[in-house]
């Protein structure tokens, strides 16, 4: 109870009043997704036309896609604020302060969690005035954006991870554009995996972006299969439980090493 | 060592990077409490993985360390509300204002409501940041920054302020500015202060006592006034006209019986004697022999330089350089 209003200090007065005070930043948060959405529409268009995708309407299916992929490409940043609070002395500050470290982690990953909600909601009403449907209604719609803060969130501690135990910023850089693409193209988040070679949809089986991309899609379609749905968010669940262990306790590693 | 009323203390603290780097090698002290007391070395002698260990950020290899009456090692989170650091680079977020910042230190520590605003508001005062309070951190001056990060720590009345090499990068206002705030702190409010610097003259001038440390040890600790008494003798100060006779000056003055030891600074030698104004005409018969011109020689009194110089056989200047390179 005590970790989670210090998480809750530090998102309100810090993260929130920061990202307040950079609209630049709240303007570019905001427009990117749209863009994603756009191009890929236009990109794809006609997808949906090759025997085996299955037919329908390529922004119903493109939507939830985009969804995932905005959420995985913020969050894989998260360890770049971890970067530069290390150069400067803003992260001795918090760690002499008495807030445990599942605080700070845990600020962050709501930080995030905030921005996920916002981002994934432009996207959809924005898929929704380009012709997207959602026959899952506000419950499928709900359960998409839950799973997009879900595989948002992994990601964010995979990013906070691996910022505390390398402390540069290029090496970050390199990690995330490397990791995010594949991710992101051996997943049925543009195109359905029936269309891909044999060997990605085995792969895309243990992508969690996959799982994401295949329970937000799921969950917005009509009649959603919520049993498979669960069964993919459980599995992110764990997936986020695990990152964000790893991102808590590398505290320590940076302790021992500074 | 050990006195009754030490409010912190540090006993063999060891501690070894990656590449058998010796950062600490057995390094002890004890800080009495309310006054200033400084660290004092050249870079790299260990003095910030020694506060980093007593501010819970590191762990040694071995050793033991008590701030408060509290183990640093055994209860991290006890200390972590009893204390207040400073590190080397700003703590501000920037793009928070200063009262933005302080209040969230201040709600970190478990404050809130009035009390909260009341406290931010008598720091941003008492440090002279109260027109700049509502500006974002990044507007300010490398003075005001400074004074900032510790007001910060101070929002929850710590018992131990730790500062890491405060005034390196202020200019001489803002450092006078910054020992003014320090010193008032340790007077008025009984905080016990502990600083780390490489400026002797800083050490000399405001710490109540000092501990030199040198190679991961401490080789001398005292009251400055005791630390140069304990010397015994005098310094005379040599300043040579020519920068390219200082090695033969240093050759000249080492067969004179009366000098103990000398230490070269740029033009300037000190020669540490038992009786400045008796070992003076041997000195000058010494120069003059080898053909070196000084443009000034004085007797003085044992600086801190002269006891770094006695405790760890080197000069603090040729130490840094040694340090740094």
């Amino acid at each position: 109870m005590n970790t989670a209003r210090q998480a809750w200090v530090i998102l309100a007065s810090r993260y929130l009043r920061e990202l307040y005070r950079q609209p630049v930043v709240i303007f570019i948060t905001l427009t990117q997704p749209v863009i994603w959405l756009l191009l890929f529409g236009e990109l794809f268009k006609n997808v949906t036309e090759i025997p085996g995708f299955g037919g329908g309407n390529y922004a119903t299916y493109l939507t939830p896609g985009v969804v995932i992929m905005t959420a995985l490409f913020a969050c894989s940043w998260t360890g770049m604020a971890y970067i530069d609070d290390m150069q400067t002395g803003v992260m001795d500050r918090f760690l002499t302060a008495p807030v445990g470290r599942g605080a700070l982690t845990g600020a962050m990953l709501a930080y995030q969690a905030v921005i996920t909600i916002i981002q994934s909601a432009i996207v959809i009403a924005m898929g929704w005035a380009i012709g997207a449907t959602f026959p899952g209604g506000a419950a499928g719609i709900a359960a998409l954006i839950a799973v997009a803060v879900l595989i948002a969130l992994a990601m964010a501690g995979l990013s906070i991870w691996f910022a505390l135990l390398t402390r540069q910023r290029e090496a970050l850089i390199g990690a995330s554009t490397t990791l995010v693409m594949p991710l992101t193209f051996l997943s049925g988040a543009f195109l359905s995996l029936r269309l891909a070679p044999g060997w990605i949809s085995a792969i895309a089986r243990f992508n969690p972006v996959n799982w994401a991309a295949s329970a937000g899609r799921t969950a917005v379609a009509s009649h959603p299969a919520w049993a498979t749905i669960g069964s993919y968010a459980g599995f992110l669940a764990l997936a986020l439980a695990a990152t964000a262990v790893a991102a808590t306790t590398a505290f320590r590693t940076y302790q021992r090493s500074a | 060592m050990s006195q009754g009323s030490a409010i912190v203390e540090a006993e063999g603290l060891r501690k070894t990077y990656k590449g058998d780097v010796h950062a600490l090698d057995g390094l002890s002290f004890s800080v009495p409490a309310g006054r200033v007391f400084a660290l004092l070395g050249p870079n790299g002698a260990g003095k910030t993985t020694t506060v980093r260990i007593l501010t819970t950020l590191a762990r040694p290899d071995g050793g033991s360390a008590r701030v408060a009456g509290i183990d640093v090692l055994a209860h991290p989170g006890r200390v972590r509300s009893v204390i207040g650091a400073v590190s080397q680079h700003s703590s501000a977020v920037s793009l928070l204002t200063g009262r933005e910042n302080l209040a969230l230190q201040g709600k970190m520590h478990g404050l809130r409501g009035r009390a909260l605003r009341r406290r931010v508001s008598e720091l941003l005062e008492q440090f002279g940041l109260a027109e700049a309070a509502e500006r974002p951190v990044r507007t300010y001056s490398g003075g005001m920054r400074r004074r900032l990060d510790v007001a910060t720590v101070l929002v929850h009345r710590p018992a131990v302020l730790f500062l890491d090499e405060p005034t390196t990068g202020l200019d001489p206002e803002g450092r006078a500015d910054l020992w003014a705030a320090l010193t008032g702190l340790a007077g008025d409010n009984g905080t016990t202060i502990l600083v780390t610097t490489h400026y002797l003259e800083e050490a000399d001038q405001f710490a109540a006592r000092v501990a030199i440390v040198d190679r991961g040890r401490v080789v001398a600790d005292g009251t400055p006034d005791e630390l140069k008494a304990g010397l015994r003798g005098d310094s005379v100060v040599l300043e040579l006209a020519d920068p390219g006779q200082v090695e033969l000056a240093e050759k000249a003055l080492a067969p004179v019986s009366e000098v103990r030891g000398v230490a070269a600074d740029g033009t300037v030698l000190r020669a540490r004697v038992a009786d400045g104004p008796r070992a003076l005409p041997a000195i000058l018969a010494g120069l003059d022999a080898s053909g070196v011109t000084a443009r000034s020689v004085t007797v003085a009194r044992p600086s801190l330089d002269d006891v770094y110089l006695h405790h760890a056989g080197r000069s603090f200047r040729n130490a840094e350089g040694i340090a740094i390179s």
